[in-house]
């Protein structure tokens, strides 16, 4: 390997300062206990039931998924907007290939057809030099388009299918391991503080687990195994951060930016999938709904990288799986959790001498607590608005301590190394 | 480069998206075993009198909303909410209006500049966000497409009148509604408020090409390095132009509800906004070719709506082909340009050295 790297990766911690990783399981056992304990004082015992914890699993893998396409084409520097355009494809790949062919042939259909739209994608910005986010909502239209006319085509005669739904769709197999699941429910119903919150995280991982789900995690170790840890990877990335750099050390720079979008594409169609084959039971026009942007929004969160981008799935998949289930009582008690977040924050500024902050902070948190004592539920639409109002807050409050790839979103035209 | 040249040039990008486009959507059709040869019948007939009042109709809803996206766009600032904006201002401009505090047309004028103001807010969100936490206008206006929908639906159903299938706000008082007016002998009229298109449409073209602020974002838009190196404050830029493009997006549900819904509901038309998008992109966000990009999508859905009795195609056709139009311009714009300063590069190099090598080898 001839290639010397251009990403700075994470400095070595400071002496006395956490690592990032340590610092976010922190915070992940931090939140955890919080929400035990909120769940205990308020009696909201949906608020992290194995149900609730199933469906936000279920709600987040199609967003990591997305985000993972994310990750992909802006680590080799190509901004993708299109991946709701991309999704929406692998929405109706799903629904004409899993319809004739089963259930495996539905998943490689997605991807397929996210891919062709990744090619799409790639063609325009890095062949033709196109700007991004033109480009992204570009293929947005057309996605839209060609799903909502060929849907009709495909489906409209068959039997249970209609002019914007497939038939029900072969489903992926799932995996109860009971001997966990079953005495973890027996646990979880005590409602004993941490034990039953803990026995809800295994009863949620081991009863109908979908292998799709599995499969999805795995793609998103692996994609941080290949991009940070292998040559291929290397260059794939030197690409995003100095493409000129790349070029003039002999890396074919629109070959690697093409290779990330369509993989890209691949796998927001793959999300696509998973959408129209496990969390429902077949394509439906609008299927989507969005999840592209909140897929790209949790890559942004999670700063460019696959753990922090399936964190920011998982708030916003837990966020979306409050609607479903007994959402306006358990997002009441969350109102609580927002309270004591935002005192802390107050705490951590009065320490730091940021008294405006602080004050800002401390008096948002009691008006959350008003919030929560004056009212018992939460009304439908706020919890719809849950997921975009969370990924506002949490880009408002971490947007400066992100940092993307150095060339991100710039046309790059070959021989520019000079 | 003669005049005819750069005229051609200018026209070949265009044209041969229009083209590709055809021919895509053909070939669509001929793989799904469509009927191609009633679709073109179909689509390219003359439209009937009152097709052609909708076409204006929708034609000057879809300009508001091009523009509103393009002056952002004119200093690479992705609005991608302007649907959101025109949501949340014309529920605005609907309930206050609808409340009828004030009487006859003064009522009419003081919701619309509600409608405004309300535009332009939930515009200026993302653009504070922007300038103070640095979060992408892109994502954020996004989310707040998704909030005011909720926000509005919530709102409605909390101080909304349920008639029949839909809730909606108060009907406005006759007197303050805006009166169409007819173009062609049919019955069907033109939204009076149509008019604020072609306002809106002079105030772009004269404040882009004729005052301080206008030089001042195509700069930006051109090269924000030197925009900031002659003194261009960028995010001063960023918030006054998203106010402005909130501000028109707020305009777009007007003609509509002053003209013919006269209350905002549930079936209050949506999705201009994210036409606008498109159309803004096809005109290349000139304010003349935002004009011809609004009637071509107007034109072409109007059309798109006979496809299903006339040639059984299914109407959705006429989106593939307005996504691909849109695809393909962008592209095409790219490989003029880079046609052009290939062009210009090899006509200065000319000028520069008359007598070079390779011109006597040539020669």
């Amino acid at each position: 390997m001839s290639v010397p790297t251009t990403a700075v990766e994470t400095a070595a911690p400071a002496p006395g300062r956490m690592d990032t990783r340590s610092r976010m399981w922190l915070y992940l056992l931090a939140g955890f206990v919080l929400v035990a304990l909120v769940r205990v004082v308020s009696g909201a015992n949906d608020v992290d039931s194995a149900g609730t914890l199933r469906a936000a699993l279920e709600s987040a893998i199609p967003i990591a998924l997305a985000g993972l396409g994310g990750l992909w084409s802006e680590r080799a520097g190509v901004v993708n907007i299109g991946l709701e355009g991309m999704m929406i494809a692998g929405t109706l790949g799903a629904g004409y290939f899993g319809y004739h062919y089963g259930a495996v042939a539905g998943i490689l259909g997605a991807v397929l057809f996210g891919a062709l739209v990744g090619a799409l994608h790639a063609m325009a910005t890095v062949t033709f030099g196109v700007d991004h986010i033109v480009s992204g909502v570009a293929i947005n239209i057309i996605a839209l388009g060609v799903a909502g006319f060929l849907a009709e085509s495909f489906f409209s005669a068959l039997p249970g299918g209609g002019p914007t739904q497939s038939p029900e769709l072969p489903s992926v197999t799932s995996i109860d391991i009971s001997f966990l699941s079953d005495p973890a429910t027996t646990i979880q119903n005590k409602h004993w503080f941490l034990v039953s919150d803990l026995a809800s995280v295994v009863g949620a991982l081991t009863k109908e687990l979908s292998l799709f789900t599995v499969f999805a995690l795995l793609l998103i170790a692996g994609t941080g195994w290949l991009l940070w840890k292998t040559s291929f990877g290397l260059r794939l990335r030197s690409v995003g951060e100095s493409p000129a750099a790349a070029e003039s050390l002999g890396v074919d720079v629109y070959r690697y930016k093409f290779i990330a979008v369509v993989v890209s594409g691949a796998m927001a169609g793959l999300a696509g999938a998973f959408l129209a084959m496990v969390a429902s039971s077949g394509f439906q026009q609008g299927q989507t709904n969005g999840r592209g942007y909140i897929g790209l929004a949790a890559m942004i969160f999670g700063n460019w990288r696959p753990g922090g981008m399936l964190l920011g799935s998982s708030l916003f998949g837990y966020t979306q799986a409050m609607q479903l289930r007994s959402g306006g009582e358990s997002l009441h008690a969350l109102l609580l959790v927002v309270f004591v977040i935002l005192l802390a924050v107050a705490a951590l500024q009065l320490v730091r001498k940021n008294r405006t902050q602080a004050v800002l902070s401390g008096l948002l948190g009691v008006l959350f607590l008003v919030w929560y004592l004056s009212t018992d539920k939460v009304p439908r639409e706020f919890t719809t608005m849950a997921p975009y109002v969370t990924t506002l807050l949490v880009l408002a409050f971490a947007a400066q301590k992100l940092r993307m790839p150095a060339a991100d979103g710039r046309p790059y035209r070959k021989g520019s190394a000079g | 480069m003669t005049l005819s040249r750069r005229i051609l040039l200018g026209l070949a990008a265009p044209v041969l998206a229009v083209i590709v486009a055809a021919v895509i959507s053909t070939l669509v059709l001929v793989a799904t075993g469509d009927d191609v040869g009633a679709f073109w019948s179909t689509m390219l007939s003359v439209p009937a009198s009152r097709n052609i009042v909708n076409i204006i109709n929708n034609a000057s809803l879809l300009y508001l909303s091009g523009v509103a996206a393009a002056i952002g766009f004119r200093m690479n600032l992705f609005n991608i909410g302007v649907e959101g904006q025109y949501r949340v201002a014309a529920f605005a401009a609907a309930a206050f209006a609808g409340a009828g505090v004030l009487p006859g047309k003064l009522n009419t004028v003081v919701a619309i500049l509600l409608a405004m103001v309300v535009g332009a807010a939930w515009a200026g969100l993302a653009g504070l966000l922007r300038v103070t936490r640095g979060v992408s206008e892109v994502i954020s206006t996004i989310m707040l497409n998704a909030i005011s929908g909720a926000l509005v639906g919530f709102l409605l159903s909390k101080w909304g009148v349920a008639t029949g299938v839909s809730t909606n706000t108060k009907v406005i008082p006759h007197s303050s509604w805006v009166g169409g007016f007819k173009v062609t002998g049919d019955p069907v009229e033109v939204f009076g408020l149509s008019i604020f298109a072609v306002v809106v449409g002079v105030a772009f073209a004269v404040v882009l090409n004729r005052t301080r602020f206008g030089f001042d974002l195509r700069a930006t838009g051109s090269s924000e390095s030197a925009a900031v190196a002659s003194g261009v404050n960028v995010k001063r830029m960023v918030v006054v132009s998203m106010l402005l493009s909130g501000a028109v997006a707020g305009l777009i549900g007007m003609p509509t509800l002053f003209g013919d819904a006269h209350n905002y509901g549930t079936s209050f038309q949506v999705g201009i906004g994210f036409t606008g998008i498109a159309v803004a992109l096809l005109g290349r966000n000139n304010p003349i070719g935002i004009a011809i990009g609004a009637l071509i999508f107007a034109f072409l859905s109007e059309q798109g709506n006979l496809l299903n009795i006339l040639a059984g195609v299914s109407p959705d056709i006429v989106a593939v082909t307005q996504g691909v139009i849109v695809m393909a311009v962008v592209i095409a714009y790219e490989i003029v340009r880079r046609y052009r300063a290939n062009l210009e590069q090899a006509a200065v190099a000319a000028q520069v050295e008359p007598h070079t090598d390779v011109e006597e080898a040539v020669a």
